[in-house]
Parts: C-alpha cells; sequence; structure tokens
C-alpha cells in the first residue's frame, strides 16, 4: 500500500518538477524565472522528503533542511537584484 | 507498521504530491505573473507540510525513537515562503509586469508615499 | 535583567529550536541549546534592539489556531482554483488601509495574508498605511478587505499593541 501511494507520489512531483522546469525555460519575465527556480527547490524538498521514506533512512532530511535555507537566501537575492539593480549595498 | 497507520501515511503522501503538484500545475496554466505567484506559495508549502508530517510519522513509528525535527523545515517554509512570495510581487510591481486585473496606478513609483488608487482618491 | 537577556522570548524559541535540529531530548543538549538561546540574542543585540512583547498571549494562541485553519482551507480553495483553470478567475489588486503601527505586527499580518485566503501581500506603502493586496479570486473587493481586517488584524493588534 504504502509503496503503491510512494511511487504514486513520486511521479506527482517529477510531474511538477517538468511543469516548473517548463516555466523556468520559458519565462517569459525574469520574475516568472525566478519564481519557477524558487517552485523547482520546494520540489526538490519533496522528493527528497519522499526518498527518505521510501528509503527510510534519515540522512536527506539534512539535504532538504540545507535546501531549504538555500533556496530562500537565492530567491531573496534575486529579488532584490531585480528590484534594486544591486545585491549588497 | 498496522494497516490504518499505512493508509493514514499513504493519503498524507499522496495529498502531499497532489498539492505540490497542483502549485505548479498553476505555474504553468495561468495566465499573468500575479496569478502564478499564487499556486506554488500556498498549494506548494501545504503539500510540503502533509510530506514532512508524513515523514515525521513515519519515522516516529518504524524506529525507537520520536522523530520531530522535520517540523523545523515545515516551520522554515511557513516562515520563508509569504517572503519570497511578497519579494516577488514587488519585483513584479515594480517592472510593472502585464496583469489580467489592473495594475495599480503608481505601482512603479518605490519609495513615493501613498501606494496606487487611494492616494488619487484622496487628492479628489 | 535586560542587559543579561535582552530577548526573554528568542531564549527557549532558540532552545527549542536547537532541540528539534538534533531531534534528542538528552540533558547535554537541552542545556547547550539553553546557552545557545543566551548566547545568540546577546551577541545579536545591536540587529534588533527592541524587544518583541506578547500583551496577550490567550489572543496569539486564538490566532495560531485560526491562523492553522485557515492555510489547509486557502490551500484547497486554491488548488480547486487552479483545477478550474484561468477563465473563472477573478484577479484583482485591492488595497488594505493598515490600524497597526508595529514593525512586527505589521510584517506577521503579510506574511498571513500571503498564506491564507488566496491573497499575496504586494507592497506596503512607505508611509505604511495601506498594504497593496492581490487576490487570485475576489468577487467583492470591500468584504475582502473587511475579511482580512476582522479576521487578522483585529487579533493581532490585540497580541502585540494592546
Amino acid at each position: 500500500m504504502l509503496t503503491f501511494s510512494l511511487s504514486l507520489a513520486f511521479a506527482l512531483v517529477a510531474a511538477a518538477f517538468a511543469l516548473s522546469f517548463y516555466r523556468l525555460l520559458a519565462g517569459p519575465s525574469a520574475p516568472d524565472r525566478i519564481l519557477a527556480l524558487d517552485t523547482l527547490y520546494i520540489n526538490a524538498i519533496a522528493l527528497l522528503v519522499l526518498l527518505g521514506i521510501g528509503l527510510a533512512s534519515p540522512i536527506y532530511f539534512e539535504a532538504a533542511l540545507l535546501i531549504a535555507l538555500m533556496g530562500f537566501v537565492g530567491t531573496v537575492a534575486l529579488c532584490k537584484f531585480l528590484l534594486r539593480g544591486d545585491i549588497i549595498e | 507498521m498496522s494497516g490504518t497507520v499505512e493508509i493514514l501515511l499513504s493519503l498524507l503522501v499522496l495529498a502531499g504530491a497532489g498539492f505540490t503538484f497542483i502549485g505548479s500545475l498553476g505555474l504553468v496554466r495561468l495566465r499573468d505573473f500575479y496569478t502564478r505567484l499564487h499556486g506554488p506559495t500556498k498549494a506548494t508549502t501545504l503539500g510540503v507540510g502533509c510530506l514532512l508530517i508524513a515523514s515525521s510519522l513515519f519515522f516516529s513509528l518504524t524506529t525507537e525513537n520520536i522523530s520531530l525535527h522535520e517540523i523545523l523545515v515545515t516551520l522554515f517554509l511557513f516562515i520563508t515562503a509569504p517572503i519570497s512570495a511578497h519579494l516577488l510581487a514587488k519585483a513584479a510591481l515594480h517592472r510593472r509586469l502585464p496583469s489580467v486585473a489592473p495594475l495599480p496606478v503608481d505601482a512603479a513609483a518605490d519609495g513615493e508615499p501613498g501606494a496606487g488608487i487611494d492616494r488619487l482618491q484622496d487628492l479628489r | 535583567m535586560k542587559r543579561w537577556l535582552p530577548h526573554p522570548l528568542l531564549t527557549p524559541v532558540l532552545a527549542i529550536v536547537w532541540l528539534l535540529l538534533n531531534n534528542s531530548l538528552a540533558l547535554g543538549q537541552i542545556l547547550l541549546g539553553l546557552l545557545l538561546g543566551w548566547a545568540i540574542p546577546c551577541f545579536t543585540l545591536a540587529f534588533w534592539p527592541e524587544r518583541v512583547r506578547f500583551y496577550s498571549p490567550r489572543a496569539a494562541l486564538r490566532f495560531a489556531a485560526v491562523f492553522l485553519y485557515d492555510v489547509v482551507i486557502a490551500n484547497i480553495a486554491v488548488a480547486r482554483l487552479i483545477l478550474a483553470g484561468p477563465r473563472v478567475l477573478r484577479p484583482c489588486f485591492v488595497n488594505v488601509p493598515l490600524d497597526l503601527t508595529d514593525d512586527l505586527a505589521i510584517s506577521l499580518l503579510a506574511n498571513t495574508i500571503c498564506l491564507t485566503p488566496g491573497t499575496v501581500s504586494a507592497r506596503l506603502s512607505a508611509d505604511r498605511r495601506t498594504l497593496l493586496v492581490h487576490a487570485l479570486d475576489c468577487a467583492d473587493p470591500e468584504a475582502l478587505v473587511a475579511e482580512i481586517k476582522q479576521r487578522f488584524e483585529v487579533p493581532l493588534k490585540e497580541m502585540l499593541e494592546c
């Protein structure tokens, strides 16, 4: 039961990856691409958590936490760049 | 693991993955940037939240220790997702991206007192 | 007191975060967490001089419960709107006049708006009196403003500004 729903969940998250990736490539504007990148970060967290459950190993948690941290910092830096044309003031 | 727990876990995992998928679907399907912003900030946050609760339950039940550190990621996402959404909306307004809804009047004027429509009504 | 414990709320929060990060409840970790929770606010005092105060913890708890309930409801609503497609959406920008003055209260309100009822807070005006909000599907802007004010702003005011 759990194995089956895990495979289905993997498929759904992979489809989410593909959709976000399409938006990343298609644009059309810079904020759209940043939003797609941010969504990709969150999808990666979801994928790692699923992988952790599937392989019954708690190691992936740390990677998920790091991606959450770095993704947030990256998004904020890119937005700041769009707003001010400069990151470090 | 008993059957009930397994069903509960499966439901949580599927709901989480489903919400993540719908969030990304919104990213592709909706028409302008401002509406696209809603999908990833909301649906995806709850999706990952569901997955993390499932993970917490799974590790608490399969190992002897109670596993609560997933709460940390959930908490972190709940704090950061609105901030990135807010910044993205601000950047989009700053660049005056096209929108289905009419844009507020002086949207690009960062740092000007009074935002948009209300200000004009005040002046009248 | 003020000098040795600059942020009395931050110390237990940091200790709990440390325990969650280590996923353990050992006595040594609790002590280390408390030590970090005491030391970090002392060293970072220059970055946030004013203290966070909750005037009404009961209002805070009630707000947290309403918030969690609303997050789930709003997420299901947004998911349904996305599945229904772009044609049924009625997006609009709404200006929400703010009664809050405290920085923390305003940022909490903006965050809550982003996570809850199909809205994203887009910009705070420079004089901090209006918050521009983008709604995904909004038939009646007046009602939306009234709902935001009544549901989130009133408890936040009670909680942080007395």
